[in-house]
């Protein structure tokens, strides 16, 4: 049970730690001021939820690892986000696209975890839910607004999102760790979000008039960590550089 | 010597003139971050709440009131967190609403947006960003005297 339960706190931290730190990496480069501080704020509210669902991991793990050990200290295949997250920034577009498919199954996810049977996750869930709310509403904003924007943004916001679609399907696959989830009463079944956010991003999506790729294949391999993606090494060599270079070093 | 323990009331007093360390206009009681203050035999527990999970302010805020409480001679003191229930702006305190507007930050409203520009009052007001330069603030401008201010978000 509890190796079950530090993987699944594993999967929340890292989902928000990689996200956080790849819209991190729009600071002072976004394409205007606004866009720039909404992503670092963003980014810091995923950075914070971070430490808390690592800080928790750690303490269920009992083997004196902390949130910023776990964060710096372990290597690509022990990392257990979801590969749509670890995915580079590309344009502005792109980045946005992958925030909303992102935060609509976030938002759920946390809601379900607000009724959870463990105390510490609910209250987790519930701190969260608060900001992933304003992240929807303002990633769903922008999509449609780009998406039933100009010609060029219309074509790079479709682009985006035919990029991106193939990693949505892995938010919804059930494995050994989430049944057991299940079946404590900690967290929902992934499957049974899925009517939901197909019904919200159907509606996001004809506002935004961008067509949802009809293939539902989807790529998976990041939660389980059985197969990242090539791009979350390069990032795991910027985002820990300090802490393999020195190792433990503090302020 | 016979020493007392100093009572609640003068706790929370000796908080209520903590500032924010961002807004420093208002009080961390103000705030309503301060959840609860207890004596646990000879400790002194403060439980404080976080108004969003990354904020950088955290960690100041614990040394501020550790510092504050420190001067008044507290020696055996904790600071303990508390995520739930969630912080939600309806714990700022009207004095602590009131000081916002003074300041120049639009006071957060269920409505989820500024009542009126915290400068000229006029209701002529556009939201220009949903985030702003801390984590609780969102960007607006007023189109009557077309300067930008900050709104306190409403959560």
């Amino acid at each position: 049970m509890s190796d079950a339960l530090f993987e699944f706190l594993c999967r929340m931290g890292d989902n928000t730690l990689v996200l956080g730190h790849r819209i991190s990496e729009w600071c002072g480069v976004a394409p205007v001021l606004e866009e720039d501080i909404a992503l670092a704020n963003t980014a810091l509210d995923l950075i914070g939820q971070t430490q808390l669902w690592l800080g928790l991991a750690g303490e269920v793990e009992d083997k004196g690892r902390d949130a910023d050990r776990l964060a710096f200290h372990r290597d690509v295949w022990d990392f257990r986000n979801l590969l749509l997250v670890e995915q580079p920034n590309g344009d502005f577009g792109r980045t946005m696209m992958r925030q909303f498919l992102f935060d609509g199954w976030h938002l759920a996810q946390l809601k379900g975890l607000m009724g959870s049977d463990n105390d510490q996750i609910a209250a987790i869930a519930e701190k969260s839910v608060k900001e992933v709310t304003y992240h929807h509403e303002r990633a769903t904003d922008t999509v449609i607004g780009l998406g039933d924007g100009t010609e060029e943004s219309h074509k790079r916001m479709q682009a985006a999102l035919d990029r991106l679609y193939p990693y949505v399907g892995e938010m919804f696959i059930s494995d050994a760790v989430d049944e057991e989830m299940v079946s404590a009463g900690i967290a929902p079944d992934p499957a049974s979000l899925r009517p939901g956010y197909d019904a919200m991003l159907d509606a996001v999506l004809t506002e935004a008039t961008l067509q949802k790729p009809a293939d539902d294949f989807a790529h998976k391999g990041g939660k389980s960590g059985a197969r990242h993606t090539e791009h979350l090494g390069h990032m795991l060599t910027q985002m820990q550089w300090l802490q393999r270079a020195y190792p433990d070093a503090t302020w | 010597m016979v020493t007392e323990k100093p009572s609640l009331e003068s706790v929370w007093s000796w908080l209520s003139a903590v500032p924010d360390p961002e807004i420093p206009v208002i009080s961390l009681t103000d705030l309503g971050i301060i959840r609860d203050v207890q004596w646990r035999d000879e400790t002194l527990e403060v439980t404080v709440t976080p108004t969003y999970s990354g904020c950088p302010a955290t960690s100041i805020i614990n040394l501020d009131i550790e510092t504050a409480l420190r001067a008044k001679g507290i020696e055996k003191l904790t600071l303990k967190r508390q995520l739930s229930p969630a912080w939600t702006t309806d714990w700022l305190t009207d004095t602590g609403k009131a000081r916002l507007e003074e300041y120049g930050i639009a006071p957060p409203r269920p409505a989820g947006g500024p009542q009126h520009c915290p400068r000229c009052k006029s209701t002529q007001v556009e939201k220009i960003s949903q985030f702003g330069s801390t984590p609780c603030k969102a960007q607006w401008r007023c189109q009557s005297c077309l300067e930008p201010f900050d709104y306190f978000k409403c959560i």
